[in-house]
């Protein structure tokens, strides 16, 4: 038997083709919307794989450090050392801010700065380039999309620092690239004030009678070095011993140290089910609007092809051609418009998510189910067709 | 005349019910021979193309008895269920234009019919090179529809109605867009197809050219047939 819809396919393909790459463009901006967030999902579970933790000590009822701000003593660790089951601990800071490039005469790059303590818990576990953080200040390790150079210079707040490394998949949950520095460094970038705030703090110190006390040498010099040192990070990053099960040691760790202490998998919820929740309905919404669209698009084409097409139905019909075998024709164009427009989507989508400013994960397992989706809303489009094919009169073939 | 191809016996078809009620076909009457190609002609509005319709199983009619062949189809009610498979297998149109589907090439356009009857494709293929050959337009198998000239397209309708080899054509005005000479030729295929496969053709028609070739013609007015002979001018 002859294949009518491939037939008609084949006689006007160049409607066909430009449909379907239409079509396949928006199927590629579905497919994309579905790789953002599942590159945000990545990026968040790629985070903590990166990290080296077990487990992340954090303020007292706060979701910090990534998705609420917490702010710990930097000897919190010393005491969670202690704790049984607990392997390593050290401490991290993470700050998002405007980085400026060549030492300040560039541009600015948006970063989250770490600041980790070298061989610790929290250091980029991989680099692509350079080396790791040798010195104890203004040297860094930057993620590739920060697009920092190896040997380039650039500012963080008032000091300058020398991309040493090159790390990758190292992003925050908002999709901001890491830059690493050292602690120290971390913890007065994130904690300094500008300098005429310092000096009027210090004058305000100093004329403080209680605080600048006749007689009491050292007093004042050491209350204004307190109030510009940063004692404070943002977690404490902890890894348990080999074979020890996480929740049982971040238990006491809840109990007794007065702080929030989240696993793995409870730091995963809190980033794929809290922190990116709302931009993952946001992306759901879009995928329902552009499927609905698609689905419009692919009704919209095939019924009027078919409106174009109600002659030759008629005698199709008239000259004893089953309703299914015409319904079937029209299922498969639709089909076949669907399965371009996938080719055309998967293929566009694959192309242009490289330059998406955030991490785009096409998964095969999406793809194949997008494929699914694209066939089954071109049969249900394809029934408005259908419908008006079915019901156009065969004696309208005959004059009169 | 030895038998008949279709054979039509007080058909009636009615319009509507009670006061709006026409009665589009009053007393239809026909015989058609196998291998015999009649005329029926009649002014607008005097249920020609109502006619044609009952007879291609398209609209039932209200009474009377249809037999094609030695079967009879209708008689008071459709006696055959598969009307589709009727039309398909048993009766062959020819329309006022070719209506051939654009998408198919000049072959398939005539295989579908002995595919759609569930006839092999390389069987129907050759049927329908066949009925090309026939038609002389054997080398225009693989042509597409919009590539042939009207007549050609014509003749090509006609081999599509005789693809499935019926007892009867039903050719609605098929020479109504062909200037006289095209005209003729296809009455005259008609009449060498209708010999040669021994097929009746009803031909509907108001062509003045065409009317001196027929030897009997069927004229109807007001839903009621009258039967005359004709020139049987040869063409």
């Amino acid at each position: 038997m002859i294949s009518l819809a491939g037939r008609d396919i084949l006689h006007s393909w160049g409607k066909f083709v430009f449909t379907g790459v239409g079509l396949g463009l928006l199927i590629g901006a579905t497919l994309t919307m579905a790789g953002v967030y599942r590159g945000m999902v990545d990026d968040a579970r790629v985070l903590l794989d990166n990290s080296g933790a077990d487990i992340w000590v954090v303020q007292k009822d706060t979701l910090g450090p990534y998705a609420e701000p917490s702010s710990l003593r930097d000897d919190a660790y010393r005491a969670l050392l202690g704790m049984p089951g607990v392997a390593r601990a050290a401490n991290v800071t993470y700050l998002n801010m405007q980085v400026q490039r060549g030492g300040g005469n560039g541009g600015d790059v948006r970063v989250m700065v770490v600041g980790f303590e070298p061989g610790e818990p929290g250091e980029p576990p991989y680099l692509v380039a350079g080396r790791q953080i040798t010195r104890s200040h203004y040297e860094a390790v930057a993620d590739v999309r920060t697009g920092f150079a190896l040997g380039e210079r650039i500012r963080i707040r008032r000091h300058d620092y020398t991309v040493v490394g090159l790390t990758r998949r190292m992003v925050s949950s908002g999709g901001d690239p890491m830059v690493f520095i050292p602690l120290k460094d971390a913890q007065e970038a994130q904690f300094l004030k500008d300098n005429d705030a310092i000096v009027n703090e210090r004058a305000r110190t100093a004329a403080n009678p209680a605080l600048n006390r006749p007689g009491v040498p050292g007093l004042l010099e050491a209350i204004q070095a307190s109030q510009t040192i940063s004692r404070s990070v943002n977690a404490v990053l902890v890894q348990v011993r080999q074979g020890q099960d996480a929740e049982a040691v971040a238990e006491p760790i809840r109990r007794w140290k007065h702080l929030q202490a989240y696993t793995r998998a409870q730091m995963e919820e809190i980033l794929v089910a809290k922190l990116i929740a709302t931009s993952a309905k946001q992306i759901s919404m879009f995928l329902v609007i552009l499927a609905v669209v698609s689905a419009a698009i692919v009704a919209f084409i095939i019924y009027t092809m078919t409106l174009g097409k109600i002659r030759e139905i008629a005698v199709l019909k008239l000259i004893g051609t089953r309703s299914r075998t015409i319904a079937g024709m029209i299922l498969q164009q639709a089909l076949g418009l669907g399965a371009i427009g996938f080719v055309v989507g998967k293929i566009s989508s694959a192309l242009w998510a490289p330059f998406f400013p955030k991490y785009v994960l096409l998964e095969p397992g999406d793809a194949l189910r997008s494929f699914v989706a694209v066939m089954i809303i071109c049969a249900i489009a394809s029934t408005l067709a259908i419908r008006a094919a079915l019901r156009v009169d065969p004696a309208t073939a005959i004059g009169g | 005349m030895d038998g008949f191809g279709i054979r039509i016996e007080g058909l009636r078809k009615r319009y509507g019910e009670g006061d709006t009620a026409v009665d589009a076909l009053k007393e239809v009457n026909m015989t058609v021979a196998p291998g015999e190609v009649v005329g029926l002609i009649g002014p607008s509005g005097s249920g020609k193309t109502t006619l044609l319709k009952c007879l291609g199983a398209v609209i039932e009619p209200t009474a009377g008895r249809m037999t094609l062949g030695d079967e009879v189809i209708y008689d008071g009610g459709w006696k055959i269920s598969d009307l589709k498979a009727l039309r398909r297998d048993r009766i062959g149109f020819v329309f006022q234009a070719p209506y051939l589907i654009p998408f198919l090439d000049v072959t398939d356009n005539i295989a579908l019919l002995p595919m759609l009857a569930g006839r092999p494709n390389g069987a129907a293929r050759a049927r329908a090179q066949e009925l090309l050959e026939a038609l002389d337009v054997g080398h225009r198998a693989r042509a597409e529809p919009s590539q042939l000239s009207g007549g050609e397209q014509q003749r090509v309708a006609i081999a599509r109605a005789l693809a499935n080899q019926p007892p009867v054509i039903l050719a609605d005005e098929p020479t109504a867009p062909l200037d006289s000479e095209r005209a003729l030729a296809v009455i005259r295929i008609l009449n060498r197809m209708a010999r040669q496969y021994d097929t009746a053709v009803i031909v509907v028609t108001h062509d003045e050219k065409i009317i001196p070739t027929f030897k009997r013609i069927y004229h109807i007015r007001d839903g009621t047939t009258h039967e005359e002979a004709g020139e049987g001018r040869e063409v």
